[in-house]
């Protein structure tokens, strides 16, 4: 029986480590850095931080971010009140440019950051007057997958989720701002996502999408139900990530990834401080470090995400960054287009794709 | 024994206030957070801000959403009566039987209701697959040339819906069910009635209420399914709840997805009132 002293003396001692973080965080002394809770939290928990604060000498503090908009929602209202639940987080690229627009990102200073350099340009992200507020973070590819006892022949286009005889067949996502079928579709038949840049020409894509409409069995949502289908063979093809196709070939099953011709769909996420942030040295140390190869490496063999610097600045091997990523060009998502007009988009989705 | 009758020694009054009090927070609240938010303007690109307009509840009056309320409102209905008339025969078959086994199908009815709708639509989705499911079984038997998938479709969701559905109708119908008194029946048979007159010309009518009661419960519960309609169905079957949620989670458009909640209950409501109207007994209390 524990008695009541022995119960106060373990519940004031809990109290106070509770208060603690908060001492920290007055003092300045750790980094709070929000990454999607879950798998990602804890890798970066595992593999990044213990040897960043070994290098620098800066702790972290590891905040799980909710996915979706919640999180950007929340760090514009807290910067309202000029509070930073984070101070460092990472951004999917919609919500990156949400913030932009807002003005919620702190603007930083590339003189401090010398490793920014190796990114490709769609890593480093400016506002409009040309004033640096973040850098790609990871990255990961949605590529043509297939079941190899329904295809023993890898296809080599998307084109082939057009073909006839892929009735009932394939498993595409549900929403236009996560398949990227408009980007796929514009690049595999219009030459690129130019021209999803007038709205005729996002209507005209939708007209050549809608033709595969016959084609699919399942448009989904929950990735664990298209991972099992495509598995068994139930939905042969369709679109899905890249590494987790990898990961469930190498364990044996009957799958396989391949980039087609017109190359694989590069998503990721950013790292963008919050303008409420006290700690901007620290975080401009932070990002800074997150952007050289070697740590982009670590993150391919630890995480599974493609690396957001070139591969010959990498010492990946064959196999491993084969497994991440490929050397063909990228289909880039078109963000802004969600962004400006994402009602209208997601409507004429329902209406003509799903509907 | 007429003191037990006065208002003082029953349980006493402000009693009511509890659930008033609880009702007004947890329901009354979130509902008007919920019509505040649906007239309030979404800004494109982000969230939404104060605002009185009724751009939400405008853009939802288009042929399209209201071709997906026919479509939601179609498969509840649907649900509903499949399950009543399932529930309806079983639950009069259960009161004739004795009581511990009447105890022992309601446990298993009732753990039925234990089982989340993910994994009710996983199972069902495995079950009228085409590489394991029963296509298989029939093909083995001869009954189809190749084994071939039963999911997604209408089939397989309105099967997913009445197995989420049956156990509440039971539950509604098994205590005035339970009550007849079986002499009505024998009464009936006696003066001639057969076995199935009886049943449809005295069990059924003398049962109206409790099947009202259970054709509008599952068709509420059934409403508001929106996970079933994504796994077992096509996007021709995508329910208003399932354009709902992506408004609300993917779109981030929350007043949209508000001012389609209001429309939904408020539908939902009418057609329950018209129910229970067309319901009521006549002449008994």
């Amino acid at each position: 029986m524990i008695n009541r002293r022995a119960f106060l003396a373990a519940t004031s001692a809990g109290a106070a480590m509770l208060a603690a973080p908060s001492v920290l965080r007055a003092s300045g002394a750790a980094l709070k850095v929000g990454t999607y809770g879950g798998y990602f939290q804890n890798s970066f928990d595992k593999f990044i931080y213990p040897e960043f604060t070994k290098e620098t000498g800066i702790e972290i503090e590891s905040i799980g971010e909710p996915t979706g908009e919640a999180w950007l929602v929340q760090l514009g209202q807290a910067a309202r009140a000029n509070q930073a639940p984070a101070d460092v987080s990472m951004m999917a690229q919609v919500a990156r440019i949400k913030g932009e627009r807002a003005g919620l990102w702190a603007k930083l200073d590339e003189s401090k950051m010398k490793n920014l350099g190796v990114l490709p340009e769609h890593f480093v992200h400016r506002y409009e007057d040309g004033t640096l507020y973040g850098t790609g973070a990871v990255s990961w590819y949605v590529s043509l997958v297939t079941n190899t006892a329904t295809y023993p022949e890898a296809p080599t286009s998307w084109k082939a989720l057009w073909a006839p005889e892929q009735k009932d067949k394939l498993g595409l996502m549900s929403l236009a701002s996560n398949s990227f079928l408009l980007e796929i579709t514009a690049t595999t038949f219009f030459g690129g996502t130019d021209i999803l840049k007038t709205d005729d020409g996002v209507l005209q894509v939708m007209a050549k999408l809608a033709e595969l409409k016959p084609n699919v069995r399942l448009w989904y949502r929950d990735e664990g139900q298209f991972q099992q289908a495509l598995e068994t063979g139930e939905i042969p093809m369709g679109e899905y990530y890249h590494d987790v196709t990898g990961l469930a070939a190498s364990q044996g099953k009957p799958v396989r990834s391949t980039f087609p011709e017109e190359g694989a769909v590069l998503d990721s996420g950013s790292w963008v401080v919050s303008k409420a942030s006290k700690m901007l040295d620290q975080a401009q140390v932070f990002i800074d470090y997150m952007a050289q190869p070697a740590v982009q490496a670590k993150l391919s063999r630890n995480v599974g995400t493609a690396p957001t610097v070139p591969r010959n600045l990498t010492d990946l091997t064959d196999a491993e960054f084969a497994a991440v990523s490929s050397e063909k060009a990228p289909i880039l998502p078109l963000s802004t287009l969600y962004v400006d007009k994402g009602d209208w988009v997601s409507q004429k989705w329902s209406e003509l794709i799903t509907g | 024994m007429t003191h037990l009758a006065e208002p003082e020694t029953a349980v006493p009054r402000w009693i009511a206030l509890w659930p008033a009090l609880m009702l007004g927070l947890f329901f009354l609240v979130p509902f008007g957070i919920m019509l505040s938010v649906s007239v309030a303007h979404r800004v494109e690109g982000g969230f939404f801000e104060p605002g009185f307009e009724w751009a939400s509840y405008i853009r939802f009056l288009t042929p399209f959403f209201g071709r997906v309320l026919a479509v939601s409102l179609g498969i509840s209905l649907a649900a509903a009566a499949i399950c009543v008339v399932l529930a309806f025969p079983f639950t009069v078959f259960l009161a004739s039987m004795s009581r511990s086994v009447q105890t022992r199908v309601l446990v298993v009815l009732l753990s039925v209701l234990s089982l989340s709708e993910v994994i009710i639509g996983f199972s069902l989705s495995t079950l009228l697959s085409q590489t394991a499911g029963i296509g298989n079984l029939f093909a083995a038997i001869g009954l189809i040339d190749a084994p071939r998938a039963y999911t997604p479709s209408l089939f397989a969701l309105l099967t997913g819906l009445c197995y989420l559905g049956f156990p509440f109708a039971v539950l509604v119908l098994y205590a005035p069910v339970s009550r007849l008194d079986p002499e009505i029946v024998e009464a009936a048979r006696v003066m001639g009635a057969s076995a199935a007159r009886a049943f449809f010309g005295v069990v059924v009518p003398l049962q109206r209420g409790a099947l009202t009661g259970a054709f509008i419960l599952v068709f509420v519960f059934t409403l508001g399914s929106y996970l079933l309609p994504q796994l077992l169905g096509r996007p021709g079957h995508w329910t208003l709840s399932v354009h709902i949620t992506d408004q609300a989670i993917y779109q981030a458009n929350l007043p949209f997805a508000a001012a389609m909640s209001v429309f939904l209950m408020l539908v939902a409501l009418a057609l329950v009132g018209l129910a229970s109207l067309a319901g009521r007994d006549r002449g008994a209390a």
